[in-house]
């Protein structure tokens, strides 16, 4: 965990108290809503379709169990009861008064917690793999960087008022699980003759112009990593299009410059700040580097397996193997570098719930599970669920019944009802159309038919307007909201990825009413059961059959 | 008709322009007509609304119906949050919803 000294404690206190001020001014009618807005943005606070919605910064998912109470408190004090996990790894809270604001700040303060870069043309919250420090498949720990770029861009004077917002990955595995081609600047941490380095790709996105950010740089030393970034961004904070809010991210700026000259001019600036000397001393990631350590792993642990607890819980009916522990063991653990643990997954995507939601008593459960079964840690997936990084796998069964218990086991990562949606209409001033109950229906249609548990991997991503905070253009399957004069349409994508094998979806053509698209799902579903070769999940059989088939059924 | 809503400046609750003063209910909305501008005008400088606009909306036996589906969602709360909103607080729901 990332832990603030006195300086990041002192520097958020008084960022509350600032905003106390502001928001008093406010209310008594000394600064109008022209004047206050960019203020309360600066801070998370949007005005959304029903009231107040702040958005609150999680540094690359992670929190501890205190931190998982507080907002869970918080959800109960200032909120209706819930809390919304996004996609960008945050919390968003949908009911949040004015008057109480500060207060709320205040309260996150205690727990090493802010909404500061959640909005507005900064840098936001840094995202990295929701596995971190615990996949079998990392080569690093990508959270030291993660940290040390954000504690490099938290207030950085030059990047606080950029042509539009920024956003950051890091991964540090080959599998991608952060989207990392789909951000501003995706970071990979790679080896080179032993070394490690890290690889740029700069430019990509979603949005209305989707794009796949292209490699700038293969290797940069890790003891170079803050300068390059900063070259990054100079370049295109000097360049972006600041006339244009639909030109301004820098996909568009590395798309129309091109991405051999966008490189070579970050070249020429990074030469210039190595001279400079704006490398923080590798003591200070040294230091951060010590607060990331891994756990105390217990050693008997190293006797179990998943083979040893498959034969083990088999034998024993209660355990419901088949169809109930089992399938969540399957489908909801990762690899562990450590002997005899796993990652788990807590879904948010019970059948026909509200993706991403969570309730203040499931909240506290699951900081009260984080803290007796992972290690007092947990993180939020991009992908709106929770994960436990370090579980014993001779513990699975245990904390299988306590979240089966509380409606939290359903056993459907990355299956077709681990569905991410954004708040769409039902929340959103920018959305156009309903995501949400979009979601909850496609979720009941195929748990009702058991077609679900036919298709293997399949994710599904629906966003209620062209901004795409729904993933909509990395989905297997994607759905894109739009008004359409007054009523709420749906377009289909098919073949979307934001992992490793990375494409963005194309869309199949006209669009469909909210029955139309979800019979329409149903339908490419359909068509991939009864092409789908062996082994082949759906966007292999899309690649592999091309768009023409699943067209042919849509449309006739 | 035109109806004038906008938000609570203190707490962010969605409001409605009853004639005298700003009301949490879409059915006491009332036909601004062609003061809309000078009313918003003025009550925003009151501080008695944030970020008010006019809308389209029709006249039903339930109250103004607003034309565009994001403001019969302002109006009735999340569609799929039916404990919470307007809707639920009030005993018998409307003939219209989305």
């Amino acid at each position: 965990m990332y832990q603030y000294d006195q300086y990041d404690q002192a520097m958020v206190d008084a960022r509350v108290e600032e905003f106390r001020d502001q928001a008093r001014r406010r209310l008594e009618g000394k600064l109008t809503e022209d004047q206050f807005k960019p203020l309360r943005l600066m801070n998370g606070l949007y005005l959304q379709l029903h009231a107040y919605m702040l958005r609150v910064a999680i540094p690359y998912g992670t929190l501890n169990s205190r931190q998982m109470h507080a907002l869970a408190d918080i959800a109960d004090t200032y909120d209706k009861g819930y809390g919304h996990f996004t996609t960008r790894q945050n919390i968003q809270y949908n009911w949040i008064k004015l008057e109480e604001a500060a207060d709320l700040l205040a309260d996150l303060a205690k727990v090493e917690m802010h909404a500061i870069q959640t909005s507005g043309n900064c840098i936001r919250n840094i995202s990295s793999d929701h596995f971190a420090g615990a996949a079998a498949d990392e080569r690093v720990d990508p959270r030291p960087y993660a940290e040390l770029l954000r504690q490099w861009s938290s207030f950085h004077p030059e990047f606080s008022y950029l042509p539009r917002k920024f956003k950051i990955a890091v991964i540090a595995s080959d599998s991608d699980r952060a989207a990392m081609r789909l951000h501003d600047i995706g970071i990979k941490i790679v080896e080179r003759d032993g070394a490690l380095g890290a690889a740029f790709y700069v430019g990509g996105g979603m949005g209305r112009t989707p794009m796949i950010a292209p490699l700038i740089r293969d290797f940069v030393p890790l003891d170079q990593l803050v300068t390059y970034s900063e070259a990054c961004l100079r370049v295109y904070n000097r360049h972006g299009r600041r006339d244009n809010k639909y030109k301004a991210r820098i996909k568009i700026l590395v798309h129309e410059m091109g991405a051999e000259e966008y490189a070579r001019q970050v070249e020429e600036e990074f030469a210039h700040l190595l001279e400079q000397g704006v490398e923080p001393p590798l003591a200070e990631l040294e230091r951060i580097k010590g607060y990331f350590k891994p756990p105390r792993f217990r050693h008997p642990s190293e006797s179990w397996d998943l083979s040893r607890l498959e034969r083990e819980a088999s034998a024993e009916p209660s355990s419901r193997w088949d169809d109930g522990f089992g399938k969540w063991v399957r489908r909801n653990t990762n690899p562990h570098k450590a002997p005899g643990y796993v990652s788990a997954v807590i879904s948010l995507k019970p059948v026909g719930g509200i993706p991403g939601d969570a309730t203040a008593a499931q909240m506290h459960l699951m900081a009260d599970i984080a803290r007796d079964y992972s290690f007092d840690e947990c993180r939020v997936m991009h992908t709106q669920n929770i994960v436990l990084p370090h579980v014993e796998i001779g513990r699975l069964h245990a904390l299988w019944q306590k979240l089966e218990a509380a409606g939290l086991g359903t056993p459907n990562l990355d299956q077709i009802d681990d569905i991410i949606a954004c708040p769409g209409l039902d929340y959103c001033s920018l959305a156009n159309a309903r995501s949400i109950p979009i979601a909850q229906q496609i979720s009941e249609r195929f748990a009702a038919s058991g077609k679900g548990e036919m298709l293997g991997e399949l994710k599904l991503k629906i966003s209620g307007c062209i901004n795409a905070c729904g993933h909509h253009h990395a989905g297997h399957i994607g759905i894109l909201g739009v008004d359409r004069k007054g009523v709420e349409n749906y377009q289909l994508l098919l073949g979307g990825s934001e992992a490793e094998d990375v494409a963005l979806a194309k869309i199949t053509g006209r669009g469909f009413d909210e029955a139309g698209i979800v019979q329409a799902v149903e339908t490419v579903a359909d068509v991939y059961l009864d092409q789908r070769q062996d082994g082949e999940r759906f966007l292999d059989t899309y690649r592999r059959i091309g768009m023409d088939h699943f067209k042919e059924a849509l449309y006739g | 008709m035109k109806i004038l809503t906008g938000n609570d400046l203190r707490t962010g609750a969605v409001i409605w322009w009853d004639g005298l003063n700003w009301s949490p209910h879409i059915a006491n909305a009332v036909d601004a007509g062609e003061e809309a501008e000078a009313i918003l005008a003025r009550e925003e400088a009151a501080r008695r609304v944030n970020a008010p606009y006019a809308i389209a909306a029709e006249a039903t036996g339930d109250g103004p119906r607003p034309a565009h589906i994001k403001d019969r969602v302002r109006a009735l709360g999340p569609t799929v949050r039916p404990d919470l909103g307007y809707k639920a607080a009030r005993e018998n729901g409307w003939d219209w919803v989305i």
